[in-house]
């Protein structure tokens, strides 16, 4: 009864939430990202789901080494912004979606998947970035998200991480968990992270524009053939902290092919260190 | 039989894996307490003495003493965890990158305007560019 009607793919560069929250975003630098995403802020206030299933990854903020899950998935009714040593972003906190958090676990987890439940963490720039570009900065007389939010938070920070084929199955087994669930929702499945860079050792700085090119191209038209390139090609080619990318794989495998259409298409170097990517798919029917 | 590791090969690259962090276990513990306001003026006031509460090498201690983002990362730091330091120091990440690179602060964000560090000859060790 509950449906995915569209994917949002996106980076979620820590500088993007910088230069919002520090009102940059209208230097030529920064300008020059933001011009991707005004499509979408227009597409997302046309389009708002009744909720987001948001992929995307910790970066030792809400995790430690003490506990590194796999996959996590937030079923709490709210999330505070982390404090990532600069103090908490000024956003709103994250109203969750407990029912259908819990349906999802419960199927997936039945289906051979190994969830952790967390009901309570922060959420970090992975998640508070791609809803700042997609929603803007909410105003002051009305601060909030414009919908509740299921963060579902992806170990890539200690190799090796969940294969490209692992997460598009894992896609397959969220949507079938949604279409189970009894209510008429409207679900939008978003993975985030990428696209190509490097943050660490003498080739920091990496950016492949070729590979990240063609990521989108196979994201879009062969995504079952994408699920198979192995994690050294992500690393080899678009920079260890590419890896990312294979979160992007979850938000694809929970749409249907048969009936895709790409709505937006942004490619931009840089951010910061990073190349930023964004798709967004709609199922329409 | 060994762990096949095929990232060994990237040039310029440690990766993160489980061998990496079980060595750089309590220097990544170490940079998340500096998440702590107070951890970051205790730390302050008196570097060494903050290191030696935390069971890590002296290897390690040595590394976050000069700032040697490269020696961390070989002594199992992840980047993630050290950019703790460069906040308590007051460097931006993409600072914190550049350092480790042994260009300029100006010649990196340079480089990056300019579209990032090429993948040609970076791929493998002993790649001829």
């Amino acid at each position: 009864m509950a449906r995915i009607s569209a994917s949002v793919y996106t980076s979620h560069v820590p500088a993007i939430g910088a230069a919002l929250d520090l009102g940059k975003s209208r230097e030529p630098y920064w300008q020059k990202v933001f011009a991707g995403y005004e499509f979408s802020q227009q597409w997302f206030s046309q389009n708002t789901p009744d909720v987001i299933f948001l992929v995307y990854n910790d970066h030792a903020n809400a995790f430690s080494l003490e506990m590194i899950p796999t996959f996590a998935i937030g079923c709490a009714a709210e999330f505070m912004p982390a404090d990532e040593g600069w103090g908490p972003r000024p956003v709103p906190r994250v109203i969750g979606h407990p029912e259908l958090a819990a349906h999802i676990a419960h199927s997936v987890i039945q289906d051979d998947f190994d969830l952790t439940i967390v009901n309570k963490m922060d959420v970090d720039h992975g998640l508070t970035v791609p809803l700042s570009l997609l929603c803007g900065q909410p105003p002051v007389d009305k601060f909030a998200w414009p919908c509740p939010v299921i963060p579902f938070a992806v170990n890539v920070v200690q190799y090796p991480v969940p294969s490209g084929r692992r997460c598009y199955n894992l896609g397959k087994a969220i949507r079938k968990a949604v279409e189970s669930y009894d209510a008429p929702l409207n679900v939008q499945i978003w993975g985030t992270g990428g696209m190509s860079h490097q943050l660490q050792g003498p080739r920091a700085g990496l950016i492949n524009r070729e590979f990240d090119q063609a990521f989108l191209d196979r994201l879009i038209a062969d995504p079952a053939g994408l699920a198979a390139m192995p994690h050294i090609d992500y690393v080899r080619e678009a920079g260890s902290e590419g890896i990312e990318l294979v979160m992007w794989l979850i938000a694809r495998g929970a749409m249907n092919d048969a009936d895709l259409k790409v709505m937006h298409r942004f490619y931009h170097v840089p951010a910061s260190n990073t190349a930023v990517g964004h798709l967004i798919l709609e199922n329409p029917s | 039989m060994a762990l096949d590791k095929p990232y060994k090969d990237i040039p310029g690259t440690t990766i993160f894996d489980a061998e990496q962090s079980r060595k750089g276990y309590h220097l990544n513990q170490f940079c998340m307490s500096l998440m702590k306001a107070d951890n970051r003026a205790r730390f302050r006031a008196d570097e060494r003495a903050y290191l030696d509460e935390w069971p890590m090498t002296e290897e390690q201690k040595l590394a976050v003493l000069t700032r040697d983002l490269n020696r961390c990362i070989a002594a199992g730091g992840n980047i993630y965890f050290l950019a703790k330091i460069g906040a308590t120091d007051g460097k931006s990440f993409q600072q914190m990158a550049g350092s480790m690179t042994g260009m300029s602060e100006e010649a990196y964000r340079d480089m990056m305007i300019a579209g990032g560090r090429s993948i040609e000859g970076n791929r493998y060790l002993g790649e001829s560019k």
